[in-house]
């Protein structure tokens, strides 16, 4: 490989320039996934940032710049009305906080219909127990667009719910369901059960059978055991699946908006609507540093807590 | 020995119920000959010769494979190299940095993402001309970005499960490092690769929100038409294709249980 890189002038003068750079063997190794990620996710934020402090204009694309010539002197027009507007309007701070709601609540009902499953899942017997992993593995290979619109079958007016309970004779006319913030919870708790189950799973299927036989030994009565040894014991696994659900709750579009009625404003939401039915690429950028500082962040301060708190055990 | 008598086997099969009710109505009504998706109007592959005819759901379903196979195939190439550097290369100037941008994608929501990623290939357009336009390449750039983390965490995992004595011995009898990574380590790590590789592949196809920003004109993903499909009520033709895609994934998952399974015996019998 030497000989070649050597002999192929073009190659040879890449291979000196990046030598002078500092970036051979180890450094160059490096540099690839390095400078992707530089280039690709983190100075977009930048952009962004720039993005948001600009005014909107009716142009392509639809923002004054942010550096202008004007003759001789620079001006820099750094425009933090966006964010002063975000702050007045009370839409982005209930959309915000319903986020934050919708998302807890979800991963609280994720977590009590997951753990029976994966404690169910970690005690059966080995061929049962693969297959019923593998039951709950596959609903997360399929599409998530196609789950969600399998529920709005399910809850429309002429849904299966509601033909079904009308032919039964237990209501006259149809429930509203789809459009309300219950389809909504229903949606994300069924879409981010799995990710809710696998960490459980994982973490209970090591428990040891010979902690709750001692537990049953000393007269510890089922319910006990389970409270005092197998709960504490799963922390990891709970906290874990917490956080898968939670997470990519926060910042969900695709539920609110085909489950969701109207007003369902979540905060992921509002930066779509604000991008593509509004236009308003300032705005929306605002919407994104904003969901950055006041989710992201917090977000990545509580993972890195979590990551000491499991290499301490 | 089963605890709990049978509350927690009741509990299970009305979660499976939960998690499989919807799914199967979808196939069902696939195979409904009325128009209305809820109502049962007779037996009929109808819907099935109607997704066959539907220039515009294919089209895109061939725009996503072709996104999705790049995106992945990329994306492992990329976050291997990622994890391989973050396992075995100890410190570096800037591994604070790399470890941050390698799990930020992870837990950031999609929309900031794809809106980040817009604005940079506007800007980078208005700069240096490129990329000319929006469409597949853009596409690919986006899901490459957000998939190598997961492909890194796969990875990461295996590596740090690995034995790293077997590296350490090729480098003792003298062979270099590159030689050590394409003889020793990829083998070793192989069933992590392909696990990313599909992984990233999945991810890349079922993106919506990411590929609505970054994407141009005539190049909408599979994601996208039955979004816009789905929005205008429902459709027995994205049933159909439900049906296709849930049959497809089955085939694939029953295929890797029953490899898992094979290994297992034949580890258990060594």
């Amino acid at each position: 490989m030497a000989t070649l890189i050597e002999r192929v002038p073009p190659m040879r003068w890449t291979a000196g320039l990046l030598r002078r750079l500092g970036l051979h063997g180890r450094g160059l190794v490096i540099a690839v996934p390095f400078l992707w990620l530089l280039v690709f996710f983190l100075v977009p934020f930048l952009v962004v940032g720039k993005i948001s402090v600009s005014e909107a204009l009716i142009a392509r694309p639809p923002y004054a710049p942010l550096l202008e010539w004007d003759g001789w002197r620079l001006n820099i027009i750094v425009n933090i009305e966006n964010f002063r507007y975000l702050w007045t309007d009370s839409l982005y701070i209930n959309a915000y906080f319903f986020s934050i709601q919708v998302a807890f609540v979800s991963a609280v009902i994720a977590l009590l219909i997951g753990y029976p499953m994966a404690y169910f899942i970690a005690r059966s017997p080995e061929p049962r127990r693969t297959f019923l992993l593998m039951m709950v593995i596959l609903p997360f290979w399929t599409s998530f667009l196609l789950r969600v619109y399998a529920w709005q079958g399910f809850l429309r007016s002429n849904g299966v719910i509601n033909n079904t309970l009308i032919s039964m004779g237990i209501i006259d006319t149809p429930i509203q369901m789809l459009q309300t913030n219950f389809a909504v919870y229903l949606g994300i708790v069924y879409t981010y059960l799995p990710f809710m189950i696998l960490p459980l799973y994982a973490n209970l299927v090591k428990l040891e059978e010979s902690l709750l036989e001692a537990s049953a030994d000393l007269g510890g009565r089922p319910m006990a055991t389970f409270f005092y040894v197998t709960l504490p014991l799963s922390l990891p696994g709970i906290i874990g699946g917490f956080m898968l659900v939670f997470i990519p709750a926060i910042g969900e579009f695709v539920i609110p908006e085909l489950l969701g009625g109207p007003d369902t404003l979540m905060i992921g939401r509002v930066l779509w609507n604000e991008f593509f039915s509004n236009r308003d690429w300032p705005v929306a950028s605002a919407v994104a540093i904003a969901m950055l500082v006041a989710v992201v962040v917090p977000i990545m301060i509580l993972r890195s807590l979590q990551a000491r708190l499991t290499e301490e055990k | 020995m089963m605890r709990g008598g049978w509350t927690l086997p009741v509990l299970c099969v009305l979660g499976f119920v939960f998690l499989y009710a919807p799914i199967l109505s979808l196939v069902i009504f696939s195979f409904n000959a009325s128009q209305l998706v809820t109502v049962w109007g007779g037996f009929s592959t109808r819907w099935y010769g109607e997704l066959m005819r539907d220039t515009q759901i294919l089209g895109a379903a061939w725009i996503s494979l072709q996104v999705a196979f790049f995106s992945a195939t990329i994306a492992v190439a990329l976050g291997t190299l990622a994890a391989f550097v973050l396992m075995r290369f100890g410190r570096f100037r800037t591994r604070a940095l790399l470890t941050g941008m390698v799990t930020a994608p992870l837990v950031m929501p999609e929309v900031i993402t794809g809106l980040s990623l817009l604005l940079l290939f506007v800007s980078m357009e208005q700069l240096i001309g490129w990329p000319a336009g929006r469409g597949m390449t853009t596409v690919t750039i986006a899901h490459v970005t957000f998939c190598m983390a997961f492909v890194a965490v796969v990875v990461q995992s295996r590596l740090a499960g690995m034995d790293n004595s077997l590296e350490e011995a090729a480098m003792d009898l003298g062979a270099r490092p590159v030689r050590v990574f394409f003889d020793i380590t990829l083998p070793v790590i192989a069933p992590a690769l392909v696990a990313g590789w599909l992984l990233a592949f999945t991810l890349s196809l079922d993106d919506l929100v990411i590929a609505s920003f970054v994407t141009g004109p005539g190049a909408s993903t599979l994601p996208m038409v039955i979004f816009s499909k789905v929005r205008l009520g429902v459709s027995p033709v994205v049933n159909a294709l439900a049906t296709l895609i849930i049959l497809a994934v089955a085939i694939g998952v029953a295929i890797a249980t029953w490899h898992i399974h094979r290994r297992m015996k034949e580890a258990r019998k060594d």
